[in-house]
């Protein structure tokens, strides 16, 4: 079976500070790692791979130091990585990303699934997958939470949407974007690592994509949405009445604004 | 009822039930296709679904496109992106609007890349430009940042957050035009559903009072008492993002940017510290009460009422508190 893995570089979410009296992100202390969901969705891809064999190829589209990203993916037990890295593809949105990895994804060839995080950390649009679906005209089920069974021609998923769970056989090619709850990514040894810190990487830019897609479609220009503001948004700050006093005074006093509003009577 | 389609709004069912994002859609989208003079539409696919149709005409559509075939029942993801792009093909709405719910997030994709138009992904707000272009407000970076973005080509599209905007108010007398689309019945589109179940019946975006837990709770065991304050309030249990990730509670609990947003008349938190992320999830509450041992705990600034305390006390009392009223009542 022949696996492709998206993946994306992101910063570490939780150490971008804000500055509230600047209105500033502060990037400065967070690193980059790779996209938490992405390593659930390279987990899947080596499960089935270590079950009923094949490849997995990890596809990345950043700046140059995405190579780190894809390191990792080879570490953590992919067999190829491709970097899509051009100055023509920076500046795009979810729509020109995926028309972008789908124009790879058609050079390099066949494949039979393709795996996705549910969503990044920093973009959170969970567009790209379905998106990359939709370019190369295959079917696709989203928030994937269990894989019950692959074969060469169809792979049957769990996933769960507003009401219901559903079971749900599909076809391949195909393509899946995966939760959290799939699985726990293993951690690489540190021979793994020796050895993606050797492994080539193949890096495309737009003359190598020329065939697949057309450059207007690549990066800014292919993007029809534009970010034209950002502000700060903080929750609006209420009238902080202290309730004081023991444990059985404050409790007495909560139950009053329960009763007051209704939700006791 | 022959004006141009203004604002087109995908109303999400599934087993029949219509989702209540679709009358928050309707809400915004009344007053966007009334600024810009033209009409507000909605499309619906499925089987049997006559009177949802209409439902959605009382709700504030002009006209309703109903896909009406067994095939529909359920969500089929590629039988649904070829019928609704044929509509949109056809009737050409400047705006078209879905809610940002787990269907709505897996379809608008497929069809934003069909129609090579522009989407933004969970708007908290919508409104329009001097030139009536679609203003999209949506989060970023957890929450701490809002982001206006707009689209170059059309429709301008957006998955709209839930329990963010205002329901619109259902008016029986409203009179609109239900048109019966022609489903083109695809006999393989590599989608089989197998089974299909019920899934949890947490629903916490819906729910009336929520008493929350946080870091402050010391061992999942202690969440029983959570339990049992909401039973006795008629409410649900949430949680912060922390007790999610130890796997003490299911995420279906979870309030916050990652979580659910929820906007109900009570919420009381207890142990919570109140980052950007997890305020994000619960502004929009009536009555807002916090408990927490520390004085500097952010929450404290957005609570109508705080209580400076160990909820390991607080919490117990407060259940018995409850108990002694009900008792009396009887």
């Amino acid at each position: 079976m022949n696996i492709l893995v998206l993946i994306k570089q992101v910063p570490e979410i939780e150490k971008v500070r804000f500055d509230y009296e600047k209105g500033r992100l502060d990037r400065s202390s967070a690193g980059a790692i790779v996209n938490p969901f992405d390593l659930n969705a390279l987990e899947a891809a080596v499960q089935i791979k270590e079950k009923i064999g094949g490849s997995v190829t990890a596809i990345s589209m950043g700046p140059m130091q995405a190579i780190d990203a894809l390191r990792d993916a080879l570490a953590r037990g992919a067999d190829k990585a491709i970097l899509l890295s051009d100055e023509s593809f920076a500046g795009a949105d979810t729509l020109a990303t995926a028309y972008t990895l789908a124009s790879a994804i058609r050079k390099h060839g066949t494949f039979d699934l393709i795996v996705c995080g549910e969503k990044t950390i920093d973009g959170d649009t969970a567009q790209v997958g379905p998106e990359v679906a939709e370019f190369l005209g295959i079917p696709h089920v989203a928030y994937v939470e269990e894989i019950r069974e692959v074969c060469s021609d169809k792979i049957v998923v769990g996933a769960r949407m507003e009401r219901n769970y559903y079971i749900v056989e599909l076809r391949l090619p195909g393509l899946i974007t995966v939760t959290k709850d799939l699985n726990n990514p293993r951690l690489p040894t540190l021979r793994d690592k020796l050895r993606a810190m050797r492994a080539e990487i193949t890096v495309w830019g737009y003359m190598d994509l020329a065939e697949e897609g057309s450059p207007r479609f690549f990066g800014l220009n292919g993007s029809p949405t534009r970010v034209i503001r950002v502000y700060t948004s903080v929750a609006e700050k209420r009238r902080s009445q202290v309730l004081s006093g023991t444990a059985h005074e404050v409790a007495q006093k909560i139950v009053q604004i329960l009763m007051k509003n209704g939700v006791l009577r | 009822m022959c004006g141009a389609c203004g604002v087109l709004i995908f109303a999400e069912q599934e087993d029949g039930e219509i989702h209540k994002v679709t009358y928050e859609l309707l809400g915004k989208g009344r007053v966007l296709a009334d600024k810009l003079g033209k009409n507000l539409c909605a499309v619906i696919l499925g089987y049997g679904l006559n009177d949802e149709a209409q439902e959605l005409i009382y709700y504030g559509a002009d006209k309703v496109f109903l896909f009406n075939h067994p095939s529909l029942k359920d969500f089929d993801i590629i039988k649904y992106k070829q019928s609704i792009v044929r509509l949109v093909n056809e009737i050409k709405p400047d705006i078209f609007l879905i809610g940002a719910t787990r269907i709505g997030r897996s379809l608008a994709p497929r069809i934003a890349a069909s129609l090579r138009t522009g989407l933004t992904a969970d708007c908290v707000d919508l409104d329009l430009d001097d030139e009536g272009n679609l203003v999209q407000i949506r989060p970023a970076f957890s929450g701490n940042i809002m982001a206006q973005i707009k689209t170059r080509t059309k429709p301008q599209m957006a998955t709209v957050r839930y329990k963010v905007m205002k329901m619109s108010i259902r008016d029986p007398a409203r009179k609109g035009e239900v048109v019966e689309m022609k489903a083109e019945p695809i006999e393989d589109t590599g989608i089989k559903i197998l089974e299909k179940k019920k899934a949890n019946e947490v629903n916490i975006s819906e729910a009336e009072i929520i008493v929350a837990a946080g870091r402050g709770v010391k061992s999942p065991e202690d969440l029983r008492l959570f339990r049992e304050l909401a039973v006795l309030l008629g409410g649900v249990v949430g949680s912060s993002r922390p007790l999610v990730d130890a796997g003490w509670i299911g995420k279906e609990h979870q309030v916050g940017f990652s979580g659910n947003t929820v906007k109900p008349r009570v919420y009381v938190a207890f142990g919570i510290a109140g980052s950007p992320q997890h305020l994000f999830g619960m502004r929009y509450s009536d009555i807002i009460i916090a408990v927490n041992k520390d004085p500097t705990a952010p929450i404290l600034n957005f609570s109508d009422y705080y209580v400076i305390g160990d909820l390991y006390e607080i919490l117990p009392q407060l259940i018995h508190e409850i108990k002694k009223v009900r008792c009396v009542e009887k």
